[in-house]
């Protein structure tokens, strides 16, 4: 028994331990919802429309956030990658910066955008931007020397080398930081949307926290878990499995 | 008239912080165009440092390569290098991989196609066209890698132990296939290898390298007539005399690595 069959058994198992442990009223129902109340609050907050509308104001925020990333990212991450200067330069401070929790920058984005949506996107590109720079970087530095011996032996020097040979040999480095950075921004999103009301699912969050409502507070972590998950499932994995097969890289597996 | 390819006096010195190591102690020798010239030696006599030399990979110490009398200064595709690892690029199939130098070139798409077809035929790999690499074997990735390489139609071809890390039966296929290839194409081709059967199935003219820091010591004309093929009585007698001479440089290699070790 393995694959979905196990998985679906799993899941039973926890959802029944949970009623179980909730049946045993060790916690207060305030503390500990019943599954039965999160499902409740699940189906209201569709019913009444608050699920959607966050839903969709946070994903607004997290496409225009990631799309600004991508497009600063991955080329200034394709250049530092290929000038030695930039790389010891610019490469230093961005490597650096990754060690601040995106969320830091919430204090110095509302001292310039002030309580804006432009404040929100901020912190997203700066949680997502960095680590997809860093990818491209790694992907151009990590091309394999046969590969640009071999194309220059044949000819090619400059753009051609780079558009043709370093490129897509750096492809699956890119396409790893751009997983990671759809992570990235979904957590400085959420991280956002707590300390910082405006709509979106991280404001039901907060919410659901002042009205008492495990139930719901519950019931937006579940969304929250879904949405991240289909996006993962549904774009980057199968972007990256084409990928890694059609570069070879994942025989035997 | 110049020969084909000049190499005149070339040494390259290699220097680290810790020591300085001369690969190559003063190597010369011509090519005539529609040669095939195997250079034979010892690992690590620097004979891929002399073949990247001559692509214009490295840039010699002292001395200098001439391609029919021009110097070389850079890689260029009248010297196409095969190397051990065919280095096809994996993200495009195996006619992508072909086109990969003429794209460079301003060819009609037309010639472009007739050329990759023209070079696929030439090493059988006809119908493997939209096949990715890492789906076909290592004998087969080096046929593209000369497919790919000839169709440049290069002045010079320079291999670098293209067959090391093939089986023994793919190693004898394209031992046979590249000996009639050389006669149909009349390429030049500069060969490296460290197996001395190897450089006389292939060759016209042997040159043999010295242990470390390399020069030419001999030179061994082949006249067993083709095709050739690695179990020729006449070329295992023959191997007999060069094995000889390989072994003593094979030898002081290993006694100067054994000097290394101790003097660390």
């Amino acid at each position: 028994m393995t694959g979905w069959r196990a998985r679906l058994l799993f899941f039973l198992a926890l959802l029944l331990g949970w009623q179980a442990l909730y049946s045993l009223h060790v916690w207060p129902p305030y503390l500990f919802p019943s599954s039965w109340s999160v499902a409740t609050s699940l189906g209201l907050g569709f019913a009444d429309g608050s699920f959607p509308l966050a839903i969709l104001v946070s994903l607004r925020r997290i496409l225009i956030g990631y799309a600004i990333s991508l497009v600063v990212g991955v080329p200034l991450g394709l250049l530092i990658g290929r000038v030695r200067l930039l790389q010891e330069t610019l490469g230093t401070v961005i490597l650096g910066l990754q060690a601040l929790p995106s969320i830091c920058w919430l204090p110095l984005a509302i001292l310039w955008f002030g309580l804006s949506e432009k404040a929100i996107l901020f912190v997203v590109v700066m949680g997502a931007v960095l680590s997809i720079c860093l990818s491209a970087v790694d992907g151009v530095r990590n091309t394999p020397p046969l590969f640009l011996r071999a194309a220059r032996t044949m000819g090619a020097e400059g753009w051609p080398l780079y558009w043709r040979v370093i490129l897509p040999a750096a492809l699956p480095a890119i396409i790893t930081g751009m997983k990671l950075g759809w992570s990235f921004a979904w957590r400085s999103l959420m991280a956002g949307e707590l300390l910082y009301v405006s709509l979106g699912l991280g404001q039901l969050l907060t919410l659901g926290r002042e009205l008492n409502d495990m139930g719901r507070v519950m019931a937006v972590m579940l969304v929250i878990v879904m949405l991240g998950l289909t996006v993962d499932r549904l774009l980057f994995a199968p972007a990256e499995r084409r990928v890694r097969e059609r570069w070879g890289l994942n025989l035997g597996s | 008239m110049n020969p084909k390819l000049e190499v005149v006096g070339i040494r390259k010195v290699f220097a680290t912080r810790r020591r300085t190591t001369e690969a190559l102690g003063g190597v010369s020798f011509n090519v005539e165009a529609g040669e095939f010239v195997c250079v034979l030696g010892p690992s690590g006599c620097g004979k891929s440092t002399l073949l990247n030399v001559i692509a214009g990979l490295e840039r010699p110490t002292q001395g200098e390569v001439r391609m029919d009398g021009a110097p070389v200064l850079a890689p260029g595709r009248d010297r196409v290098v095969i190397f051990q690892e065919a280095a096809l690029f994996p993200w495009l199939t195996v006619r992508s991989n072909v086109q990969f130098g003429l794209r460079l070139l301003s060819l009609s798409a037309r010639e472009r196609e007739r050329r990759v077809e023209e070079y696929l035929e030439l090493v059988g790999m006809r119908g493997f066209e939209r096949v990715y690499i890492h789906e076909i074997s290592g004998g087969m990735k080096q046929r593209v890698a000369l497919a790919r390489a000839l169709a440049l139609n290069p002045q010079v071809l320079l291999m670098d132990e293209p067959f090391a890390a093939l089986d023994a039966q793919s190693r004898d296929t394209l031992h046979a296939e590249l000996q009639s290839i050389w006669a149909q194409t009349g390429t030049t081709i500069l060969f490296v290898t460290h197996n001395v059967r190897e450089a006389l199935v292939l060759g016209t003219r042997v040159l043999l390298m010295s242990a470390r820091p390399g020069r030419i010591k001999h030179e061994y004309p082949v006249r067993i007539p083709r095709p050739r093929h690695i179990e020729d009585y006449a070329l295992v007698d023959a191997a007999q005399e060069v094995l000889a001479d390989l072994r003593e440089e094979v030898l002081r290699a290993e006694e100067e690595v054994g000097y290394d070790r101790l003097a660390r």
